[in-house]
């Protein structure tokens, strides 16, 4: 038998008040872990998108304000298609691409489905063919060489799969359809499929892979096609234009607000900026809970711990009496707080990463894993926090006179 | 061999002086066997308690085996308790949550010794008092005498030189008394010393010296007087 037998077999003795004190301590665990991994993950999205949408902006109607990117034309405003040629002859430095396009509602088989018109860029390049300004490398924009991180569109390849990574699209016939991942299987259809939408046949063209954004839910078409079947006219929700990261930094902003004075022009960075401003606040947010959550927890702990000392008067005396030095009965109550606080802190993690796994998913769209690191730092806290309050119950537990052994009450 | 030189415990509460000690002197031989008799408050258990290296009486000295008990620091007693006392108390303070076995073997694990040295010496202390077949079982699930039984198991485990028994048998009836008495009798003939506090003239019987305390003083009884 060794001490921590002894702590062991005490703590299961009456596990009950000692782990409902450690309930506020492994609360503030939970708050912690869960909203770090949220945070975490969501700034590695961020840097993801940012990564893969380069440098982005978006042309909006000038009402919209934007919350998240990816709903950029979920707003119902609408601006004249007109737009797109208009930016499309400017041929402003650092546009690399265009991609206009605009949401319905929309039905199949009864099912509410999001119907996204886009415009392939074959269209582009029979415009700019039309307008007599030849046939570029790029099918619009600027024919000077653009720089090296400017995002990738995939030129002459017509896979249409590429929607889902560069957000544009070779080909796309007037009675074609792409599926998000998510909506296919909802709809249960695959590539080849012919499906009812606005009262015409579509045929499933292809089933993008997962990209863990609202896309996933949407199924895209030809923007004319759109305009056409839902009678909304020559309009669209949004312009998404791929421009070049240097030029985009530099004074595309200020070219594209001359070119089209009546819309709100944002970047991509202005919309990360809320979201990483959000995860900063929620970061911090964290950090408080944790610290009113531990600091509850503490002196709940705390006053346990003195009941405890109390209770066990007897047999700290009884202890002490036999040979049991001061030093040996703090380390008896300090072992006990450090295995509630690893217990808690343990506990902690392991429901904030199930909170973070099940919300992360469904607020932000992102998928978290368990992050070891804040296992150590939720053990550490939460144990650090139990055996400081037990100190003193542990002090005074060590000052029991063991004269007291004799008083038979 | 203990060696008391005019000790005296006072006690101060509420502004009112007790004194529960006045001025002894007593001197225990090694292997000697005493009972200590008198009404209550009259300072018997104050008397063990300074034995036993637990209280600093307010003057005088005690001195055990020529080593002044309390020049030595609280640690040091402490140590000391473990080694060359062993207590038996009236309500046997056994720890309710750990088997009679887990019970022997608390000073045994104080004093350092391995796993497998204590769970041996713990069996063979239990076979002593006639509890080989209980060493799994809580104090809760054994009776009164058995409780004391263990308890004397556990005061025997670290073979202490000297045993300080408070009303040893205040808690028992007297055919578990008369037993629990037996096996204290048989300590003392392995060579103990024994220092007993008893209510019960038949308890004091078995002893071979009796102190008669009265208001703190100390009174040797000649043996005639206390059968
Ligand atoms: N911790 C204490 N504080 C104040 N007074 C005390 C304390 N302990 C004992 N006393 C007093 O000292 C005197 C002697 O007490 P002690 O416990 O030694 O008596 P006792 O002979 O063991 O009595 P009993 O037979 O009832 O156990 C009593 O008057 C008691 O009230
Ligand atoms: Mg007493």
């Amino acid at each position: 038998m060794k001490l921590r037998h002894m702590i062991w077999k005490e703590l299961w003795q009456r596990p009950t008040p000692m782990l409902t004190s450690l309930l506020a301590v492994t609360l503030g665990v939970t708050a912690l872990v869960a909203i770090q991994n949220i945070t975490v993950f969501s700034e590695r999205k961020i840097a993801g998108d940012m990564e893969s949408l380069g440098a982005n902006v978006l042309v909006l109607p000038p009402s919209v304000t934007l919350q998240d990117y990816y709903g950029a034309d979920m707003h119902g405003h609408t601006m004249p298609e007109e737009y797109v040629t208009r930016l499309a002859l400017a041929r402003l430095p650092g546009v690399e691409n265009l991609a206009p396009k605009l949401c319905v509602e929309a039905e199949v088989d009864t099912i509410p489905v999001t119907l996204t018109g886009i415009l392939p860029r074959s269209e582009f390049q029979a415009k700019a063919a039309w307008q007599g300004l030849g046939m570029l490398g790029n099918a619009v924009g600027s024919d000077r060489g653009c720089c090296a991180t400017a995002a990738d569109i995939g030129e002459g390849d017509n896979d249409p799969n590429s929607l889902a990574t560069t957000r544009t699209i070779a080909e796309l016939g007037d009675r074609d359809v792409i599926l998000g991942c998510d909506l296919a299987s909802q709809l249960g259809a695959k590539t080849g499929d012919t499906l009812p939408l606005l009262g015409e046949d579509f045929t499933v063209l292809t089933v993008l892979p997962s990209t863990g954004t609202i896309d996933d839910g949407r199924m895209f078409a030809h923007l004319h096609s759109v305009q056409d079947l839902s009678d909304a006219g020559p309009v669209v929700n949004v312009i998404e234009i791929m421009a070049c990261c240097e030029d985009a930094a530099g004074g595309l902003i200020t070219n594209l607000s001359a070119e089209l004075p009546e819309t709100r022009i944002v970047t991509i960075a202005q919309v990360v900026q809320t979201q990483i401003a959000v995860n900063g606040l929620m970061s911090r947010l964290s950090w408080v809970f944790l610290s009113i959550l531990l600091l509850v927890g503490g002196a709940s702990i705390a006053s346990v711990m003195y009941a405890n000392v109390t209770e066990r008067r007897k047999e700290i005396g009884t202890l002490m009496a036999i040979g049991a030095s001061r030093n040996f009965v703090t380390q008896m109550f300090l072992g006990k707080a450090a295995v509630l606080g690893l217990a808690g802190g343990a506990a902690g993690f392991v429901v904030g990463t199930i909170v973070a796994a099940v919300l992360g998913p469904q607020l932000l769209g992102i998928h978290v894993r368990p992050m070891p690191m804040l296992l150590g730092v939720g053990m550490g806290t939460a144990t650090i926090v139990a055996v400081a309050a037990s100190l003193l119950p542990a002090r005074r537990a060590a000052g029991l006179d063991p004269c007291l052994v004799f008083n038979d009450a | 061999m203990y060696q008391l030189n005019s000790v005296t415990q006072t006690y101060e509460r509420r502004g009112q002086i007790v004194t529960a000690l006045d001025n002894s002197d007593l001197t225990i031989p090694d292997n000697d066997f005493i009972a200590i008799v008198g009404p209550s408050g009259s300072g018997k258990t104050t008397l063990l308690s300074v034995l036993g290296g637990m209280l600093a009486p307010s003057t005088g000295d005690v001195m055990l085996d020529g080593e002044s008990l309390y020049d030595l620091s609280v640690e040091e007693r402490t140590a000391l308790r473990g080694r060359k006392i062993g207590f038996v108390f009236q309500s046997f303070n056994l720890i309710s949550w750990l088997t009679a076995r887990e019970n022997v073997q608390i000073p045994l694990m104080l004093s350092g010794k391995t796993a497998k040295q204590q769970e041996e010496r713990a069996m063979e202390m239990l076979d002593r008092v006639g509890l080989s077949d209980r060493t799994d079982h809580r104090p809760s699930e054994m009776s009164q005498g058995q409780q004391q039984r263990v308890a004397l198991a556990r005061t025997l485990a670290n073979d202490p030189q000297i045993i300080l028994a408070d009303e040893p048998t205040g808690n028992l009836d007297s055919e578990t008394r008369q037993q629990v008495m037996s096996y204290l009798n048989e300590f003392h003939q392995d060579g103990r010393t024994i220092v007993m506090v008893t209510h019960d003239a038949d308890t004091a019987a078995f002893a071979h010296r009796t102190i008669r305390l009265v208001a703190g003083v100390t009174h040797e009884v000649a043996m005639a007087e206390a059968a």
